[in-house]
């Protein structure tokens, strides 16, 4: 168990620099561009 | 009996905070707020008038699409940590599609079984690596942007949360709906159709959020054990999963969405969840 949540406690870290290296490089300005505009594609426009 | 009787209530309210924004829904025009910079757990369109945040599989796409960025750390990252506290537990209670597809279900008819079909599970993990991260990748324009193939051919949440929605209050979007948009909503009405006799198709055979998901079932902090001590391997919780999973063998299998059915249905008490914090505690 122990080893386990070692492992889970490892990829939640990983994920939490994942995060911070995505907004730092900022991938966050894309997402938001694409979110707030009417996806075409999403809704079957093309 | 062995159904848990709030599991709709957790679902509902998801539906309804991943959907605040419910102006949207008369005015026919979507969210542009900076919530939308985060991704919400469940699948659910951006592009819905009610979304107040973004969908995780369409921004996958649109970074991975994009000139800038090949590789989303950032999306990635948010779905690992989604994982790794939750696993599956988001498509049995977080997301709205999957509540969906379960009302659905409600519909009284004859319901088939799912067991025979194993081997379609599989396309989920096709249909994440090829729409979602390959195709978006390679496939480019002159500029360098990929379309976001999953959303665009396949994905049948666009209709129903995004064009139906703003196409009945929306004149100019409802005369811009062409053919893409009746193959979309094929796929949506074949969707709608399977859930009534099968449960959950589009989760067992073609998310691939669910895909991504599922990788960290066997490594979520929730998780689920089994006490060998108690269990007499009577097969009570398989027989109740509509999962198809053998829970007193796997409990933490990939296709398990954490309903808690089996927890209910073990006469023996022995199928446990848990939210292990620490090496021997759990909460």
């Amino acid at each position: 168990m122990l080893r386990k949540n070692r492992r889970s406690t490892f990829i939640l870290l990983i994920a939490a620099s994942m995060i911070a290296a995505g907004v730092f490089r900022g991938e966050v300005q894309t997402v938001l561009a694409k979110a707030v505009n009417l996806c075409l594609e999403c809704v079957g426009i093309g | 009996m062995a159904e848990n009787k709030n599991r709709w209530k957790i679902q509902a309210a998801a539906t309804l905070l991943t959907n605040a924004h419910l102006t949207g829904f008369f005015t026919g025009r979507i969210y542009r707020g900076k919530f939308k910079a985060v991704c919400v757990p469940g699948l659910n369109c951006y592009s819905c008038p009610g979304a107040v945040g973004s969908c995780p599989i369409g921004s996958l796409q649109a970074v991975i699409g994009s000139s800038k960025f090949k590789f989303s750390y950032y999306i990635v990252g948010i779905l690992i940590l989604f994982g790794v506290l939750l696993g599956r537990l988001v498509c049995g209670f977080l997301c709205p599609f999957g509540w969906f597809q379960e009302l659905l279900h409600k519909i009284p008819s004859k319901k088939l079984s799912t067991q025979r079909l194993h081997a379609l599970t599989w396309l989920k993990y096709g249909i994440l690596l090829v729409f979602v991260i390959v195709l978006p990748l390679v496939v480019v324009d002159e500029v360098g942007m990929g379309d976001p193939w999953f959303c665009k051919w396949l994905c049948p949440a666009g209709v129903l949360e995004g064009a139906l929605p703003l196409a009945l209050v929306d004149e100019g979007i409802r005369s811009a709906l062409g053919w893409l948009f009746t193959w979309k909503s094929c796929l949506l009405i074949g969707v709608i159709t399977l859930s009534v006799f099968f449960y959950r198709p589009f989760c067992k055979w073609l998310c691939p959020l669910g895909a991504f998901y599922a990788l960290f079932n066997k490594v979520s902090f929730y998780r689920y054990s089994v006490d060998h001590d108690r269990c007499s391997q009577c097969g009570a919780c398989s027989k109740v999963c509509k999962m198809d999973v053998a829970v007193y063998r796997t409990p933490n299998h990939t296709e398990c969405i954490r309903c808690g059915d089996c927890i209910r249905a073990c006469p023996h008490e022995a199928i446990r969840k848990s939210i292990t914090l620490k090496g021997e505690g759990s909460l």
